[in-house]
């Protein structure tokens, strides 16, 4: 045969054989085409289960789900259709309508959905939408709704615990294989912290779709089908009702309340003023609410319990006092002159007045400035230290133990850390020429120290357990788990239990001291309640009120924190919230004689009155 | 009936029967491929699959007509088929009826009629008749240029028709030719041309073909020193893999198409200091032509990308041949990979195809029947279908190479041929080994256009083949 011919021949031949080998390939090596032909007349048809409910200490319910209805579309199966009755029963515009079709478009264009698989068209829609729309729908090919659950919220309190629910961004679907486009998830305050025991597990169903997307039934008797699981329910350690009466205290003022239960660390209420009602961030709305409040200059979108950094000021001197205890540098018997402050050569740091001298007791119920600073300076000065930056290491080392300096470890991701300086930042300030002097403001609260609220109120909680204390929680209970092990576990700090008599003494006489105190006006009947005030410096106004305090003093069963921006002096503002918040957890009610310290309390302005 | 029992037994039965068995496997695929598994009617005389019995019917009359004409018929009548299939293609331009973007048929009364198809057994034969005569020679330039000119009618008219898809039919009339003393370069041309030009638009990072191509010309142009060529390509596989790791170790994002055009420096720079130091004439086109090559395939990337509008780039795909494809590129490729694909080794049983039953593969019954054969009868069917039209081509090619007369000859080369093309395009696109052009699978496709066609084209074929030991002129 000719040489011509074989190359001809051997031109179909190896074309043949190509195909042969490319077939086989498809057919029967490579297995994936086999899963695509099912896919591809298959829908997986999601089934979003409800969320966890979320009930307070009480089992009061908090948080709880709206039905919800999505329009999702697969642009593949899109056909001619009848646009006006489409709009009609959207009860939107034409140009609407077109804008939401544009935004499709580009939305595939950009490949962010998928031509073949629904994505939403139109977000929540309303009841009569739905109603509508569920009658007409088999007319518009391409679309069909998604059912989905939407939080409701019995209270209009306690945004900032709570957070809310919005669409998952592309990096969490990229971090997390449980979710896909559209999905929704917790953002922010407990739905995000247990996201993943409140939003249960997404259920499967199939059913069989031709080219049109018209249903052919189930898929293989639904053998393959995966139901909902609901979501855990969550019980929260708040009071609900506790937290909506201080909510209404702090009502135009700014600041936080945080009581924990010291006994076990859970916080019963956290308050940030001014706050928001969370039922704002529930469906289509949520967008420009988030935009209104996140440009409001008062911030109300931060959650200042955890995330505000202040000067602990005089609060912090009980802490001292347990340092120089347990230190040795001083006895509950050490008394101290004051001359209206402290005063070495030159330096003087100022005091109010009050009798002299006091010893430790009644320094704290007195507040006496030049008192601390002498613990201090005996604190970091006493003779084992070999230098005045080992003396101070000494000291942060105790405020650490008591959760100062770092994230306490609450169940809030955007939780601060505050801060306390160690030697190497005053090495730097004053070129390694410093003493205890040049620090002295810190024994009294001041100087570069911060700290949130939170960490204030753990101290609380920490003195009244006399030295040990749990991190401080708001999860209470999982439905069928366990609460993190890190909220069942005690932290020890490195003061003995018996140098706490003295400190809660001193705070029980700061309230109910007859021979001079600074709170009296947070006497409760009946309650034996102790605490300390403090005045946070602020260089930009009025002071901000400061009041740490629990009770009762036997056994105590709250301790609190309440900080209020510009109030002034601790008694001020601060220690009467505090006892209101006290009496009205411990009594749950308040006594006649103090409704006229609530009226005051509840008609303070401290906003509007500035302006 | 004597003549009659003398032309049963001439008859080349074997390629009878692959005939027959295609056509009725065709028929049962497309029968399944109009079946409604919801609503199971077993004949419904409205539907694709009862035409298309009628439209065998009718051919096995075209058949006994073909039989009952003498061969003689074919030589003297093949100027006359000529002229009036590119009267017709030329009218259907101006008369026809425009299905799917292209005015290719003629549409009286209920009758729908492709002239593309009695255009290809016109051309075929015409390109016989002129090419068996003792003196043809591609050799000479008046012959060259007869045969181009008889070649290039049908195609331009083609062209205006925006039947891009049938015009490309006529281009492997290079094979009958190669037969008949084409340089084997041409083929080679062709084939790169084809390859170039139609991947050029298909696929992105040609510029790797683009060095095919010009290692191949390279190839061409030292067809003695392979040595040389080695070295070539020994340094462009430096080239290449040194910009890759160099990327891998940066970290960068891969760019083949850059590493590939660092390869073709390397060679090129190899090729100029080579061909300096051995003082060869030829480096310096065939670096000329390669460059030309790769400046090519990137500036009709970036015509066809950046220049283009959308609406204009639509317009060259659908000029190209590509079908319209709204949802997506690739789309029907992958439908139909899928439904292949689920197939698997025996396949999912007659009638019990979902992927070509719910009109996911397109042109289910017609480009794309192919897909109902790998669903239904997996690669089992497959094969069989691949291997009788390989078996089909080759037989063509072995009874062409047995006739006396050289006019059957290449007849039999360009009935084969054409065979080989349109299986070759459509089984290769329903497998994504070939562009998506809209040519139809013999035998097997919907449409009595294309049928009768390639039964007359392969019926003739097996009348000449009937008097293959006298002369036919």
């Amino acid at each position: 045969m000719n040489r011509r011919t074989i190359v001809v021949a051997l031109i179909f031949i190896s074309v043949g054989i190509a195909f042969l080998i490319k077939l086989f390939i498809l057919q029967v090596y490579d297995p994936s085409y086999k899963y695509s032909a099912e896919s591809n007349t298959r829908r997986e048809i999601i089934n979003y289960p409800a969320r966890g409910l979320v009930f307070d200490r009480n089992g009061k319910l908090i948080v709880s789900n709206q039905a919800n209805y999505d329009l999702m579309v697969v642009p593949r199966e899109l056909k001619k259709m009848d646009t006006l009755s489409f709009c009609r029963g959207l009860n939107i515009s034409k140009d609407e309508l077109k804008e939401l079709f544009r935004e499709m478009r580009s939305k595939l264009k950009r490949r962010k959905i998928s031509s073949i698989k629904p994505s939403v068209f139109y977000k929540q829609l309303s009841a009569e939408q739905y109603g509508y729309l569920q009658e007409k729908l088999y007319k518009f090919d391409g679309f069909f709704v998604q059912r989905r659950t939407l939080r409701k919220y019995e209270y209009p309190n306690a945004g900032h615990i709570l957070g809310y629910i919005g669409e998952v961004g592309q990096s969490t679907i990229n971090e997390d294989d449980y979710y896909i486009t559209g999905d929704y998830h917790g953002i922010n305050g407990i739905e995000s912290t247990y996201e993943k025991f409140l939003r249960g597990k997404k259920g499967y169903e199939y059913v069989l779709v031709d080219v049109h997307g018209r249903e052919k039934g189930a898929f293989r008797d639904g053998h393959f089908d995966i139901p909902a699981e609901a979501g855990k329910d969550i019980s929260l350690s708040i009071d609900i009702e506790l937290q909506k009466y201080g909510e209404e205290l702090m009502a135009n003022k700014i600041g936080s309340i945080v009581a924990i239960e010291p006994a076990t660390g859970e916080i019963l209420t956290m308050i940030s003023a001014p706050t928001y009602d969370p039922s704002l961030f529930v469906g289509k709305k949520r967008a420009a609410n988030f935009a209104t409040l996140n440009q409001d200059t008062l911030m109300p979108l931060f959650n200042r319990p955890i995330m505000a950094l202040y000067p602990p000021g005089s609060t912090f001197k009980p802490l001292n006092a347990l340092i120089g205890l347990q230190e040795g540098v001083i006895t509950p018997e050490s008394k101290y002159e004051c001359y209206m402050g402290y005063s070495v050569g030159s330096f003087h740091l100022g005091c109010h007045s009050h009798y002299s001298p006091l010893d430790l007791r009644h320094s704290i119920s007195n507040s006496c400035n030049a008192y601390y600073c002498h613990v201090f300076r005996n604190i970091i000065d006493q003779s084992k230290n070999s230098s005045v930056q080992d003396g101070f290491e000494l000291w942060k080392n105790y405020l650490v133990r008591f959760g100062f300096g770092y994230k306490l470890g609450v169940d809030f991701a955007n939780e601060k850390r505050g801060f306390v300086p160690n030697h190497k930042t005053y090495d730097k300030i004053y070129n390694k020429s410093w003493s205890s002097l040049t620090v002295v403001s810190l024994a009294i609260g001041q100087g570069e120290l911060l700290a949130t609220p939170m960490q204030i109120a753990n101290l609380g909680a920490t003195i009244a357990n006399k030295g040990r204390f749990y991190t401080p929680h708001i999860i209470k209970g999982i439905e069928n788990d366990t609460i993190p092990s890190k909220y069942k576990t005690i932290r020890e700090t490195n003061v003995d239990s018996t140098h706490f008599r003295p400190i809660i003494e001193g705070m029980e006489l700061a309230v109910w001291g007859s021979d001079g105190n600074t709170a009296g006006i947070a006497r409760i009947p009946d309650i034996r309640i102790c605490g300390k005030t403090g005045t946070a410096e602020n260089p930009h106004g009025e002071d901000h009120s400061v009041f740490v305090a629990f009770a009762p003093k036997e056994d105590p069963k709250i301790a609190i924190a309440v900080y209020v921006e510009n109030g002034g002096y601790g008694s001020r503002y601060a220690a009467p919230i505090a006892s209101l918040m006290v009496e009205k957890y411990l009594k749950n009610e308040i006594h006649p004689t103090r409704k006229w310290l609530e009226k005051r309390m509840l008609e303070g302005d401290l906003i509007h009155a500035s302006e | 009936m004597p003549q009659n029992n003398s032309l049963l037994k001439s008859v080349d039965w074997v390629v009878v029967i692959v005939y027959v068995t295609l056509v009725a496997f065709g028929w049962f695929n497309i029968y399944a491929a109009n079946y409604n598994p919801e609503n199971p009617v077993l004949f419904d005389v409205g539907r694709e699959y009862a035409k298309q019995l009628l439209w065998i019917a009718l051919s096995g009359v075209i058949i006994w007509v073909i039989f009952m004409t003498d061969s003689k018929f074919y030589v003297a009548f093949s100027y006359f088929l000529y002229g009036l299939s590119v009267f017709l293609l030329f009218s259907v331009i101006f008369l026809g009826k425009e299905i799917n973007g292209a005015k290719s048929w003629f549409e009286i009364g209920p009758v729908r009629f492709q002239p593309v198809e009695l255009a290809k057994v016109a051309t075929a034969l015409t390109l016989a008749r002129i090419m068996s005569r003792y003196d043809f020679s591609f050799k000479k330039t008046s012959n060259l240029m007869r045969v181009g000119l008889i070649w290039m009618l049908p195609v331009i008219c083609i062209l205006l028709q925006n039947d891009t898809g049938s015009a490309l039919v006529f281009f492997i009339m290079v094979l009958p030719f190669y037969r008949e003393g084409l340089s084997g370069n041409v083929l080679v041309f062709a084939l790169i041309g084809a390859v170039v030009s139609v991947l050029t638009l298909v696929y992105p990072n040609v510029i790797i073909l683009a060095i095919i191509i010009a290692s191949c010309f390279v190839f061409l142009a030292f067809k003695i020193q392979y040595k040389f060529i080695g070295y070539a390509l020994f340094f462009g596989i430096i080239g290449f893999s040194v910009s890759y790791i160099a990327f891998k170790v940066l970290g960068k994002d891969i760019r083949l198409d850059l590493f590939t055009l660092v390869g073709a420096i390397f060679i090129s720079i190899y090729l100029a200091i080579s061909g300096l130091n051995k003082r060869l004439k030829a480096i310096l086109p065939a670096i000329v032509f390669m460059w030309g090559a790769i400046a090519f395939t990137i500036s009709t990337d970036y015509f066809v990308e950046e220049i283009l509008s959308e609406y204009q780039r639509n317009r060259i795909n659908v000029l190209l041949g590509f079908k319209d494809d709204p949802l997506g590129a690739g789309y029907n490729v992958n439908q139909s990979k899928i439904a292949i694909g689920s197939g698997g080794f025996l396949g999912k049983g007659y009638l019990d195809g979902t992927q070509t039953k719910f009109d996911f593969v397109p042109e289910q019954s017609t480009d794309f029947i192919f897909c109902t054969v790998g669903e239904e009868w997996g690669f089992a069917g497959t094969a069989l279908v691949v291997g009788l039209f390989v078996f089909l081509m080759i037989r063509l090619v072995i009874l062409a190479e047995k006739q006396h007369s050289v006019f059957s000859r290449i007849y039999g080369y360009c009935v084969a041929s054409i065979f080989f093309f349109h299986f070759s395009i459509n089984i290769g696109m329903t497998i994504g080994l070939a562009p998506v052009i809209g040519i139809p699978l013999p035998f097997f496709s919907y449409g009595g256009s294309s049928l009768w066609g390639f039964t007359t084209l392969l019926f003739i074929f097996l009348k000449l083949d009937t008097n293959r030991s006298e002369l036919i002129r």
